[in-house]
Order: C-alpha cells, then sequence, then structure tokens
C-alpha cells in the first residue's frame, strides 16, 4: 500500500523517539517499504556535527544502523535550513516530495496551548502535506 | 567530540581544520518547558544577562541622576584620554584586513574548501547594511557634512577653514576647501574604518564556527588565547558582556529612535511629539520585529533587509536626480578624491590641534562602532558562510565604504548645496548649525527638494523600517547567543529578547535612563578594542594553520 515511508528524526533527542523508529521499522516490514531517515541542521556547528557533511554522515549511519537493528531498508536524507527554527516544516514538507515518500511516520508531542499559537511540526506535515502521516505520541 | 547516536563516525576529510575539544555545543544549557512553551538556554550566560539588564535598569530608573552623571562623566573620560588608542586601534583593523586581501590566506574559504555562499550577493549586502549602519545613514548623512562644513564651535576637522562669518554671511573663497573636508572627515567615519572593525569580528566568528567546527558565539573568537578555558567563566563573561552591549545598544538607539521618528513625525505633519507617540512607535517597531524573527532569517529579516534597501535606494537615487546628478555625482568624485588624500592625516592620532573633531567625534564613533561589532559581526558571520576571506573582507569593507561615501556625497552634498545657495534661509543650516536640532536634519534637507511631502514620509518610514531591521537581527544574535550558539533554540526565546528589548526601550524612555545606558555601552567600546586587536591575531593563527592543514 505504501512505497517509501518517511521518519523525520531529531539526532540530539533520539532517546526520546524509540516508540517512532519501532512503529515506523514494522510498518516497512509490514509493506516492504524502505525508511527514508530525514533529519535537518543548521549550516552552524551544532551539538551532533561540526559541519553539514558530517551531520549527514552521522545521519547516514544512523539510517545504517537502524536498518541493520531491524532487518528493513534504510537511507538518510539531510537537510541544510538557514533557520531551522523556523523553517522546520517547509523543509520536512519539501523533503516528503523530494525522497518520494507516501507516508510519514514521526513523533510529536500531547497537544497543548502552544499549538494554538505555533502548531506542532507534526501537526503542520499532516495538515498540509500529500503524503499519510502516522503520528506517534 | 561526543555522541550517543553513531560513535566511530570520521570527521569530514581534508576540506576544513577542525578544532578537537572535549566541548560538546549546548552541554551546558538547560533545556525545559515553561507551561506549553519549550527552551533551551545556556547557564549561566542567558540568565545572568537578564538579570544583569533588569539590574542596569532598575538603576537607571531608581537613581537617574547619579547614573546619567556617572556615565555621562566616563564616557567622554575615556574617549578623551583613550583617542590615541581608538585611532590607532582602527588604523589597525583596516591595515590587517587589507592585508588579508592580499595575502596567501585570503584564499581560505569560510565554511570549509567545498562551501557554497549561502546567499546571493543582493541579499547578503541587503543584511550587512540594514544591520550595520542603517539607521545611522539616516540621521547622519545629513547631519555630520552640514556640521562638519559650517560648525561654529571650533571642532572642524583638522581645524579647517569656515565658509561663513559670525554674521551668517558666504565666505566664497573658503567654500570649496570647507565642502572638501566636510565629505573627507565625514566619509572617514562612515567607509574603511567602520568596515574594518566588523570584518574583523564576524571574520572570526565565521572562520571559529564554520571551519574549526566551534559554536556560533563570541567567546569561540577567544580559543586560541584561552583553549579549554573558554568554556568557562571567561566565555560566560565574554558573551554576556556580549549581550549586554547588544542589548542596551540596541533597546536606547530604539529609543532614542523613536524621539527621532516623533521629531519628524512632527516637524512634517504636526503630529504631536510626547512620550506616548514614542511608545506607541516602540511598541510599533517591536510588533513588526517580532513578526520579522518568527518568519525566520529568510521570511522575514531577509525580506525586510531587502524592502529597506529597496526603499532607501529609491530616496537616494530622488536626492540624486532632483539634486542635479552631474554636480552630485562629480561630488562623489570629489568625495573618494578627498577621502584618500586626507584619510591619513584624519587617522593620525598625534600632533593634532583639533581635539574638538578628534575626540569629540572619532573617538566618539569608534567606540560607538566596536560596541556595536559583536552584535553586527555576529549576524554578518551567520550569513557569510560560504565566501573565500579574500571575497569576504573585499565585499564587507570596500563596497559598503564606496557605498557609504556615495550616500553622504549624495545627501551631505545636496545639504551643502542647500547651505551655500540660501545662507539665509535654508533649513538645513537654521536645523544643523543656527539652532542644533540633529534629528530634523535629513527632514529640512528633504524640504529644500521637489515632492517634500512624499519624500519626508519616506524619510519617516525608512527611519522606522531601519529600526526594525536591527532590531530581528539583534535579537537574533541575542538569543543564538544566549542558547550556547545554537540557532535552532525554540522559537519562544527570540520572541522574549525581542519583547524585552522593547520594554527595557519603554522603561527607559518614560523614567529618564537613555543617555546614560547609551553612553555606558559606548564605554564598552575600550575594552572590546582590546579584545579586537587579540582577536587579529586569533585570525591570523586560525587562518594559517587553516591553510597548513587543507
Amino acid at each position: 500500500m505504501f512505497k517509501k515511508i518517511m521518519t523525520p528524526v531529531d539526532l540530539a533527542h533520539v532517546e526520546t523517539l524509540q516508540k517512532t523508529l519501532q512503529c515506523a521499522a514494522d510498518l516497512s516490514g509490514h509493506y516492504g517499504a524502505p525508511v527514508v531517515y530525514v533529519a535537518v541542521t543548521a549550516p552552524q556547528p551544532s551539538k551532533i556535527a561540526h559541519t553539514p557533511q558530517e551531520f549527514a554522515q552521522k545521519l547516514e549511519a544512523f539510517a545504517k544502523e537502524q536498518g541493520d537493528k531491524h532487518g528493513i531498508a534504510a537511507e538518510s536524507h539531510a537537510i541544510t535550513s538557514r533557520d531551522p527554527t523556523i523553517d522546520l516544516d517547509d523543509r520536512l514538507m519539501k523533503a516528503v516530495e523530494e525522497t518520494g515518500s507516501d507516508l510519514v511516520v514521526m513523533a510529536t508531542h500531547p497537544p497543548n496551548f502552544s499549538d494554538y499559537i505555533w502548531p506542532s511540526n507534526g501537526g503542520y506535515l499532516a495538515e498540509h502535506s500529500k503524503a499519510s502521516v502516522f503520528l506517534v505520541r | 567530540m561526543a555522541d550517543e547516536t553513531s560513535p566511530g563516525i570520521p570527521a569530514p576529510e581534508g576540506d576544513a581544520d577542525i578544532i578537537e575539544t572535549d566541548y560538546e555545543i549546548g552541554q551546558d544549557n538547560i533545556e525545559g518547558r515553561v507551561g506549553p512553551f519549550g527552551f533551551d538556554i545556556h547557564n549561566p550566560v542567558f540568565v545572568i544577562s537578564g538579570l544583569a539588564a533588569v539590574a542596569f535598569v532598575a538603576y537607571a530608573l531608581t537613581a537617574p541622576q547619579q547614573a546619567s552623571d556617572f556615565f555621562g562623566w566616563l564616557r567622554p573620560t575615556l574617549t578623551s584620554s583613550f583617542d590615541w588608542f581608538f585611532l590607532l586601534s582602527a588604523n589597525v583593523f583596516v591595515l590587517f584586513c587589507l592585508l588579508l586581501i592580499v595575502l596567501p590566506v585570503g584564499s581560505v574559504r569560510l565554511g570549509g574548501a567545498e562551501a557554497t555562499p549561502d546567499y546571493g550577493y543582493a541579499g547578503w549586502f541587503a543584511m550587512l547594511f540594514a544591520a550595520g549602519m542603517g539607521i545611522g545613514l539616516m540621521f547622519f548623512g545629513v547631519l555630520e557634512p552640514a556640521y562638519y562644513f559650517a560648525t561654529p564651535w571650533g571642532d572642524a576637522p583638522l581645524g579647517t577653514v569656515r565658509p561663513f562669518t559670525e554674521e551668517g554671511a558666504l565666505i566664497e573663497g573658503n567654500v570649496e576647501e570647507a565642502r572638501r573636508m566636510a565629505l573627507a572627515a565625514t566619509s572617514y567615519h562612515w567607509a574603511l574604518h567602520p568596515w574594518a572593525i566588523y570584518s574583523v569580528v564576524a571574520l572570526a566568528l565565521a572562520l571559529f564556527s564554520y571551519n574549526k567546527g566551534l559554536p556560533l558565539s563570541i567567546r569561540s573568537a577567544f580559543y586560541p588565547l584561552l583553549g579549554e578555558r573558554v568554556w568557562g567563566w571567561w566565555g560566560h563573561v565574554i558573551d554576556t558582556v556580549a549581550v549586554f552591549a547588544t542589548l542596551f545598544g540596541l533597546a536606547t538607539s530604539l529609543g532614542f529612535g523613536a524621539q527621532q521618528a516623533n521629531a519628524g513625525m512632527n516637524y512634517v505633519y504636526g503630529i504631536p511629539n510626547n512620550v506616548t507617540v514614542q511608545v506607541i512607535l516602540i511598541i510599533g517597531i517591536t510588533a513588526i520585529a517580532l513578526v520579522s524573527v518568527l518568519r525566520g532569517l529568510d521570511g522575514g529579516v531577509k525580506v525586510l533587509s531587502e524592502i529597506n534597501m529597496t526603499l532607501a535606494f529609491a530616496l537616494m537615487l530622488f536626492v540624486l536626480l532632483t539634486a542635479g546628478a552631474v554636480g552630485i555625482l562629480s561630488e562623489f568624485g570629489n568625495g573618494l578624491v578627498a577621502y584618500a588624500r586626507e584619510v591619513v592625516p584624519l587617522s593620525n592620532p598625534f600632533g593634532r590641534e583639533d581635539t574638538g573633531y578628534m575626540q569629540g567625534w572619532t573617538a566618539f564613533y569608534w567606540a560607538w562602532w566596536i560596541s556595536w561589532s559583536p552584535f553586527v559581526g555576529m549576524f554578518i558571520a551567520r550569513v557569510s558562510r560560504g565566501r573565500t576571506v579574500r571575497e569576504f573582507v573585499t565585499c564587507v569593507l570596500i563596497i559598503p565604504s564606496l557605498v557609504c561615501i556615495l550616500w553622504m556625497a549624495i545627501f551631505g552634498g545636496s545639504a551643502i548645496n542647500d547651505m551655500i545657495a540660501n545662507p539665509e534661509t535654508s533649513a538645513v543650516k537654521a536645523n544643523v548649525i543656527d539652532n542644533y536640532a540633529p534629528e530634523l536634519s535629513l527632514f529640512a534637507m528633504l524640504e529644500s527638494l521637489p515632492l517634500a511631502a512624499i519624500t519626508s514620509t519616506l524619510g519617516v518610514i525608512l527611519v522606522i523600517v531601519f529600526f526594525v531591521t536591527s532590531s530581528d537581527s539583534g535579537s537574533l544574535v541575542i538569543d543564538t547567543i544566549t542558547a550556547g550558539g545554537k540557532v535552532d533554540a525554540p522559537v519562544t526565546q527570540r520572541v522574549f529578547w525581542c519583547t524585552f528589548e522593547g520594554l527595557v526601550a519603554i522603561a527607559l524612555l518614560i523614567g529618564g535612563g537613555l543617555g546614560a545606558l547609551q553612553a555606558m555601552v559606548i564605554s564598552t567600546g575600550l575594552p572590546f578594542t582590546v579584545i579586537l586587536l587579540i582577536i587579529c591575531w586569533a585570525i591570523y593563527k586560525g587562518l594559517s594553520d587553516e591553510r597548513r592543514k587543507t
């Protein structure tokens, strides 16, 4: 039913993503669709990497590790954004198209008051993307 | 570098000289939530900067006379006692930058050998200008050339001749020399020297962040000197002082800017000139700046900077055409020649008799540019990834200098023409020389040209938009420093700093203390000058290592 699954990840908070990663892997096994792990970085050095190139390498390694762990086909897609705080939603929307994904599995927080001011990234994607979106709370 | 997700991944090969440090960006940060809003702040820089800012505002409000006396004494004392130090240091920065253009290290690319520029030239220049000196061009473009041309207060640059008698009659024979020196002396304050100051800070931050992998924060430039200590209290102090200078620099300019815009609106439309209108202006400016930071670097700050530059260019073109394009363009040529001839005598601090100009204007300007340099430098660094050092210095030093000289020639030249043509009735002369009302100088000059109602409105809008573009970029800079160099901190934080800036400005505007705290900010120019000299050495060392290893 699905050809490719996109899973946005925050490499700085992988420990909070276990449920999402498991879910993406299970769906991948069920539909035989590869998972593409997507992450966004700024050009400036971050906790994860000194440069965007290093960031991409780390994401690739992360994807490989997930692929081996769950026995699924895994890819990675690193995105550089000049202002990730603001541009994250748009970049993820674009990534859905760039990677040719038709299902997004991503983590999101339980809805709260701040969503009225700034919708969660997952909420934004579910509302605007053409792909199916599975939000893991 | 510690990494819990994928150990053993090599750093990028061959394109940059990463500094190996055990420090992990964000390791001192506190992440959490207040109610529904997330935060990710550096401990202790965020808290100390915030509390110290509140404490200083409280001091200025509760003991206004004492604050005003103290800082009102400190600032002129520093700029007149250390005038030689400011002048010599600024010369060092210019020479250093010019050397970087010609030395082999100029070929190093910011962001690694393979990096491509983040922004095209148009957007990049617009942001450089709008953050760096936009509002100053509006305020001083007419004021400064007109002032030097005819100052009766004995602070003429290099003690040049006066074109008017005591009674205000024109002395034909002195006009050319006074005009030449007015343009040279103004260009001196707006061309190579200030942009060299910005270049040094921006280059250091870009180099140590993009090429060496350190966090985008002022402290990173001190790594060659302080080593790992830079992550401790040394670094906290450096970053806190930078936040402090930026916050108060912006807040006091915002307060004064609201007064200037209000004075302009009063002059042009007769809108009442009072604190209520000024507070409304600050709220308006802060609100637009908030929208800008919420739309982000590309969707807000850059777009607004481009709009700003388009408007400024339109105004410049209008003045150029209506004031006589041929005459004014030859003024630009004359301005360049005069600048080239006088820049050496003007920048020599020894044996000068024109101390009124040298201490009251030049040393003041240098302290001012330097106290702004952490903010502007950091913002320039943020948008300059992917340029080579040579390209960076040429573009940040030479091109803005030429544009500033052109601007001063057009606005100043047109103002001086008006003073010469109508020595009795000139509105410029009335507002700059006869009654010193500097905030009206631009509008007085526009009045001498056709369509004054439209251009004055454009002038008021430009003053306001320039403040917005300083306020939004300043909020991004403060947010990044107080988040320990992270550029992806929760959006709540930039909202906080932008609002805080506006509130500080309103508190100082209502309670008094704008002047005192601005004097305090400018006083930070002295320690920062020492810091900048050290940074020059750090840049050279960093670049040499870069070339050796890549």
